[in-house]
């Protein structure tokens, strides 16, 4: 455990002293700043025209407004985390530090689990920016908190996801470019799978469907937290952790 | 302390080594030395637990690499080619991290970070990014990387590479300092650098042992017999070379005299012995006998650089020309290591 805080740490270090960190971070921001900013005027405007229309049903903060919110985080994250993950395995190996960390006395799982966790933290980092965003709505209305925190837990589980199979493409790569990019295009896919899935019933096709990251973010969003989409993001989380340890492994033997 | 035993490695359908066995003894410094791609890297790397190796077993401190590589990994300290290092991070943050991942105790952590650095010369650099250091600097702190946690055995991947002569001489100082605290296996190219640092020497060429035997020992096997340059003077009339020739090897033990030079009224020749004989006090006689007049004799040795040429040569040179070409590689190497020293010196 000791050694997986020490792997962390010196991780998230490297991740805050080169400016990675700050332009994820910044960019996040902007980015996400920018939809919020939108969502909440058309959300106004919307609320306001139904006002001057007469029309009285009542509104669902969370459905209109939070939700899709929500969802915009889950799929700026799928394109921001490969950049947080391409530097974790190919940076060392291409440097050679790998070595180092090969030779120590630690155990691959833990070399793994600390890059995961430094990641990790990177990655709620930049929740917690979203979190500004959301503490402004405080100040005019009362939104639900409980349907925010399953959308934050459902975020910080799909995070965790990716970041596994980001750490994995990486540690098959010296080439940070090819970590990036493969990655890039694995959360590609994994994002347009539900569309397979939409229209077509064939088994395959659901197959397909249920790999679909963002299909297992959606009931997260909607405040509903089921046990079956906790246990696939936990379940990629810890496939591609293992398959990462035995790339790690594998490197031994074929050097 | 290492015992090496019918090591083989693979890698797909290459040999990178080929049934190699030896053994060191505890605080001894063995010298691995070997045209470039002989396997002495993937040797080390087996050494450090780094690679399985495919055949063979390999124990360090009685640790197999196989079944036990966490007491293996925390009995030695290992100075890879490239000194792995994090351009990121400050010297003394990097080294406070190989620590903690070393297993060094929190309470002595500080303590063992600033003997290292003071060991291996890098207190006025500190503070400073890796990124910033030159190479020299970065070799030791790569050197304080390896002996930080204090290890049993150090292994040591051509430590001396990009330094200055300056440097060099202070990291082979450094090296012959470690040794009896700990075993120490270094890889080198450099000739002088085994035979001033080095009490063992291994050999390898083409992943195989080709001789292992100490310095002293190697030097003389090889040699056979001695050589000796005498430098002759005659009073009056100088005879022929030729004449001089053929009475120098009449003398007892001499089996191979040649001119070397000529100068002034003077000769020089360098007489070679047959193995076991007594040859300097023979051919002093015989010089002196003919009245001549002694003016220098010295004793050559060979030098392990052509013993080392000998040894990957002699070994190769009807199975395999291509081979040529890399000893001679080396032998600029161990060269450039000759060069730099009366620079040192000066």
């Amino acid at each position: 455990m000791r050694n997986i805080l020490t792997l962390a740490t010196k991780e998230l270090r490297s991740f805050f002293v080169s400016p990675i960190a700050y332009i994820l971070i910044a960019v996040f921001a902007l980015v996400f700043g920018i939809f919020f900013a939108v969502s909440v005027e058309n959300f106004i405007r919307f609320f306001l025209a139904r006002g001057q229309m007469g029309g009285n049903m009542p509104m669902d903060h969370h459905e209109m407004l939070l939700r899709p919110l929500l969802g915009t985080i889950s799929t700026i994250s799928l394109f921001l985390i490969p950049m947080i993950t391409m530097r974790l395995f190919a940076e060392e190996k291409r440097s050679g530090t790998i070595e180092l960390l090969l030779t120590s006395p630690i155990h691959d799982y833990e070399i793994v689990l600390g890059k995961w966790l430094a990641a990790m933290v990177l990655y709620g980092s930049l929740l917690v920016i979203s979190l500004f965003d959301f503490a402004i709505l405080l100040f005019m209305s009362t939104p639900e908190w409980k349907p925010i925190l399953a959308g934050y837990l459902g975020l910080l589980l799909q995070g965790g996801a990716m970041i596994s199979l980001g750490a994995f493409l990486s540690s098959t790569t010296r080439n940070q470019i090819v970590a990036v990019a493969v990655t890039f295009f694995a959360s590609l896919s994994l994002w347009v799978a539900e569309a397979v899935s939409v229209f077509n019933t064939a088994a395959w096709a659901r197959g397909v469907g249920y790999l679909s990251i963002l299909a297992h973010f959606e009931p997260f969003a909607r405040g509903l937290i089921q046990s079956k989409d906790v246990i696939f993001f936990v379940t990629f989380t810890f496939f591609w952790l293992f398959l990462t340890v035995r790339s790690l492994e594998s490197l031994r033997w074929r050097a | 302390m290492i015992d090496v035993q019918n090591l083989s490695k693979r890698y797909g359908g290459f040999t990178a080594v080929d049934d190699i066995s030896f053994r060191v003894e505890p605080g001894r410094i063995v010298g691995f030395l070997g045209p470039n791609g002989a396997g002495k890297t993937t040797t080390m790397r087996v050494l450090t637990c780094f690679l399985p190796p495919s055949r063979g077993t390999v124990k360090i401190a009685g640790f197999d690499v196989l079944e036990t590589p966490m007491e293996v990994k925390r009995r030695v300290g290992y100075l890879p080619e490239t000194p792995p290092l994090y351009p990121d991070m400050a010297v003394e943050g990097y080294l406070r991290f190989v620590g903690e991942i070393k297993e060094v105790p929190k309470a002595e952590l500080e303590d063992r970070v600033e003997r290292a650095m003071k060991r291996c010369a890098v207190l006025d650099v500190r503070g400073k990014l890796i990124a910033k250091l030159s190479k020299g600097y970065r070799q030791r702190v790569g050197l304080a990387q390896a002996l930080l946690h204090d290890p049993e055995v150090l292994i040591l991947d051509e430590p001396t590479s990009g330094l200055d002569p300056k440097q060099i001489l202070e990291t082979r100082d450094l090296i012959r300092e470690l040794a009896g605290e700990h075993t120490i296996i270094l890889s080198t190219h450099i000739l002088p650098e085994v035979e001033q640092t080095c009490e063992e020497v291994v050999i390898i060429n083409k992943g195989k042992v080709v001789a292992t035997d100490s310095v002293e020992n190697l030097r003389n096997r090889l040699r056979g017999g001695e050589a000796a340059l005498v430098e002759i003077g005659f009073g009056g009339q100088t005879p022929t070379a030729d004449t001089v020739r053929a009475v120098l090897a009449g003398a007892h033990g001499a089996s191979n005299v040649v001119l070397r030079e000529q100068r002034g009224g003077r000769l020089l020749f360098e007489v070679e012995s047959a193995p076991n004989a007594n040859l300097r006090p023979a051919l002093a006689a015989t010089i002196v006998g003919n009245g001549w007049e002694l003016y220098e004799m010295k004793s050559l040795a060979y030098s392990l650089e052509e013993v080392f040429l000998q040894v990957t040569r002699g070994d190769s040179a009807e199975t395999d020309e291509a081979l040529l070409e890399a000893p001679a590689e080396d032998l600029d190497a161990g060269a450039e290591g000759d060069n730099t020293e009366p620079e040192v010196q000066a």
